[in-house]
């Protein structure tokens, strides 16, 4: 075990599998001599050779089709996208090829590729570097869709997202990638998907999230415990499979629940998840579920405006205050 | 008698190989596209449909001297030719046309999505423009693995101006893999003339300025684009370097299904042009050639004929005879 920031353990998950599977290669903007922008990938090209760490041209539609393409005659590529914002320009290869090949092949071509990149807002970066779009992903069937919240899954989740058969969307977040934490030593350790974590245990209400959203939880959490009120946080770890299970559990337990993103409001993740708390819990439920959620705006550059958007400790507050009233 | 060795030219490595083989290939596939608008109009084949009536040429004279498997093979969504020139028997082409779990891809693909990557098809794509990125994948995975082997990548003159390909020849350049690209220039994107599209006519120059070499190739003459390939292959086989062929030829029929009547046709092309294209047909044209060298017989090719059409009854057949997919399969393969 040894403490770490997320960002390092992202690149312990890569420089241990590239190790063990000579398959497995990186490719994006930067990943390589510049040591990553946001330094993730630093030194991984010295280690491994420019035949295995791939500086590309800024070509986004280029580097998703050479991870696709690659992938499909057998190698395991990890392509970084620089933000997630970026990734749009590579929709349809993303979308129409990755995740469609081994369905519209009748399951007789695979696609093991990761994609992978920081998506969060929170730095004034304004309008088209704020988004992550984490629900078109998690919206398309043959996606499978990961987004670690701390050091620790980081680093097991890219491990199980690398030697997965399937294109996974890999999303980390910008804002975390300084957290410390507790990552295991063994190249062995993975976290599954599908398995959400209860990262707090509590009887009053569920609250749902992933990414940074679910320190924003914990944060509430931790001053609504001083209230009285006890809540318990499941982080997700994956949108795509989803543990509805641990969801539905809690719900069972607390009766009451909010869901919780940066990601925009209308038609984000929260919506599914509420829409399935109703559908398969609604006679455990005393009160609708609520979602907090990034207002549905462009994000503006102004420092105050910004702050605005995106929600905070105390909207989570006032939402679980709304659904237990 | 003194031995003399004669320096084995392209001329006659091609014509080591099997034409009559070839050429049989080239009826399979004309006659396959011939019978899929009537399969459509019975109600047996949905969605859309593309013939390659006409361009027969680009898969007989490129994709018999791949070494398949090994080699791979992308194309477009006018698919049909490819999947059987890489080997897929016309039975699971045609069941696949009509959605049958015995297709080549048990009725999840459809006419523009046909595979077969234990033949080394990597499929169709119903996206213009769409294979050439993830043919730089391919390539690239070649060149890592220090692989002799190439992929082929079709596309067709609309396709050049999207902006993925640019990107992806780009990196091919760039990087120097190992795909032969073949530019399938039929003068038309759907109902569009290259005149009225595209700025820039010249393929190779676009080619050349992302660093990939070329030339020009008239696809209605087989021998000929297989001299051409022969050469350009082997020479990649050797060097691991891109190559590109601008190979023009002429599409007999309209873009698909929803363009083929008389009335269609006037919007964008006459009857007149079609007729002039058609006075140079590739099987014809190689029926000829070979008939000149004495490689074919009248009795041969009339055979041929007679077996090729009786393969593509005998196919239809299968594939009406054939069952649907089962409904529990639709949740299958979305993820490995």
């Amino acid at each position: 075990m040894a403490t770490m920031r997320y960002q390092q353990a992202l690149r312990l998950a890569m420089t241990e599998e590239m190790e063990r599977d000579p398959d497995v290669f990186l490719c994006g903007e930067e990943v390589g001599q510049y040591q990553g922008t946001y330094r993730v990938t630093e030194g991984m090209l010295d280690k491994f050779g420019p035949r295995r760490v791939v500086d590309t041209p800024i070509s986004e539609i280029g580097i998703a089709g050479m991870a696709t393409g690659s992938a499909m005659v057998g190698l395991r590529p990890v392509a970084e996208f620089m933000t997630w914002s970026f990734a749009l320009e590579a929709m349809d290869q993303l979308v129409n090829h990755a995740a469609k090949i081994t369905y519209m092949s009748g399951g007789r071509i695979r696609c093991p590729v990761v994609f992978r990149g920081p998506a969060g807002v929170g730095t004034q970066l304004s309008a088209q570097h704020s988004q992550s779009m984490e629900s078109w992903y998690a919206h398309t069937p043959g996606f499978k869709v990961a987004m670690p919240a701390t050091a620790t899954d980081a680093k097991g989740l890219l491990k199980t997202a690398i030697r997965d058969d399937n294109p996974v969307i890999f999303m980390e977040h910008a804002g975390l990638y300084g957290l410390q934490g507790d990552v295991p030593d063994d190249p062995e350790y993975l976290v599954p998907f599908g398995k959400a974590a209860v990262r707090r245990a509590g009887v009053h209400c569920t609250l749902v999230s992933y990414s940074r959203g679910v320190h924003l939880c914990l944060k509430a959490a931790e001053r609504l415990a001083a209230e009285g009120i006890d809540c318990e946080v499941i982080d997700l770890r994956t949108l795509v499979p989803l543990d509805m299970d641990t969801v539905l559990e809690s719900v069972r337990k607390t009766h009451h629940a909010v869901a919780v993103h940066e990601e925009w409001r209308n038609v984000g993740f929260a919506a599914e998840l509420s829409a399935r708390i109703h559908e398969q819990a609604f006679d455990d439920l005393d009160a609708p579920v609520l979602r907090v959620a990034g207002a549905d705006v462009p994000m503006p550059y102004a420092k105050n405006l910004e702050r605005a958007a995106i929600p905070t400790d105390n909207d989570v507050i006032a939402a679980v205050k709304k659904t237990l009233a | 008698m003194a031995n003399t060795t004669v320096e084995r030219t392209a001329e006659d490595d091609i014509l080591g190989h099997d034409l009559q083989h070839i050429y049989r290939t080239m009826l399979l596939t004309r006659r396959l596209e011939e019978s899929v608008y009537r399969k459509f109009h019975e109600a047996k084949i949905g969605g859309y449909l593309h013939r390659y009536d006409g361009m027969e040429g680009l898969v007989a004279g490129i994709i018999p001297l791949l070494e398949l498997p090994g080699d791979y093979v992308l194309s477009t969504y006018r698919d049909h030719a490819h999947a059987i020139f890489c080997g897929t028997p016309a039975k699971e082409v045609l069941a696949e046309l009509m959605g049958r779990a015995t297709g080549c891809a048990a009725g999840k693909g459809g006419s523009m999505h046909l595979t077969d990557p234990v033949r080394g098809f990597l499929g169709g794509d119903g996206i213009v423009g769409g294979p050439v990125p993830v043919s730089l994948g391919v390539g690239y995975a070649l060149k890592y693995r220090k692989s002799r082997n190439i992929c082929v990548c079709y596309f067709g003159d609309g396709a050049m101006n999207q902006g993925g390909v640019h990107e992806a020849f780009n990196m091919v350049g760039l990087f120097r893999l190992p795909v032969l690209y073949v530019l399938e220039n039929n003068g038309y994107a759907m109902g569009t003339s290259l005149q009225r599209s595209t700025g820039q006519t010249d393929f190779v120059l676009k080619a050349e300025a992302h660093g990939i070499a070329g030339e020009r190739v008239d696809g209605m003459d087989v021998l000929h684009v297989l001299k051409v390939a022969r050469k350009a292959i082997d020479r990649m086989r050797d060097t691991g370097e891109p190559y590109f062929l601008q190979i023009d030829c002429e599409r007999f029929v309209g873009h698909g299904i929803g363009d083929d009547n008389t009335k269609a046709w006037t919007t964008y092309r006459t009857q007149a042009q079609i007729d002039e294209a058609r006075k140079r047909d590739p099987i014809v044209l190689l029926y000829n050639a070979l008939s000149a060298r004495g490689l074919l017989s009248d009795a041969d090719a009339e055979r041929m004929d007679a077996e090729v059409a009786a393969e593509i009854e005998e196919a239809i057949a299968f594939a009406e005879s054939s069952p649907e997919p089962p409904l529990d399969s639709l949740y299958e393969n979305v993820y490995s």
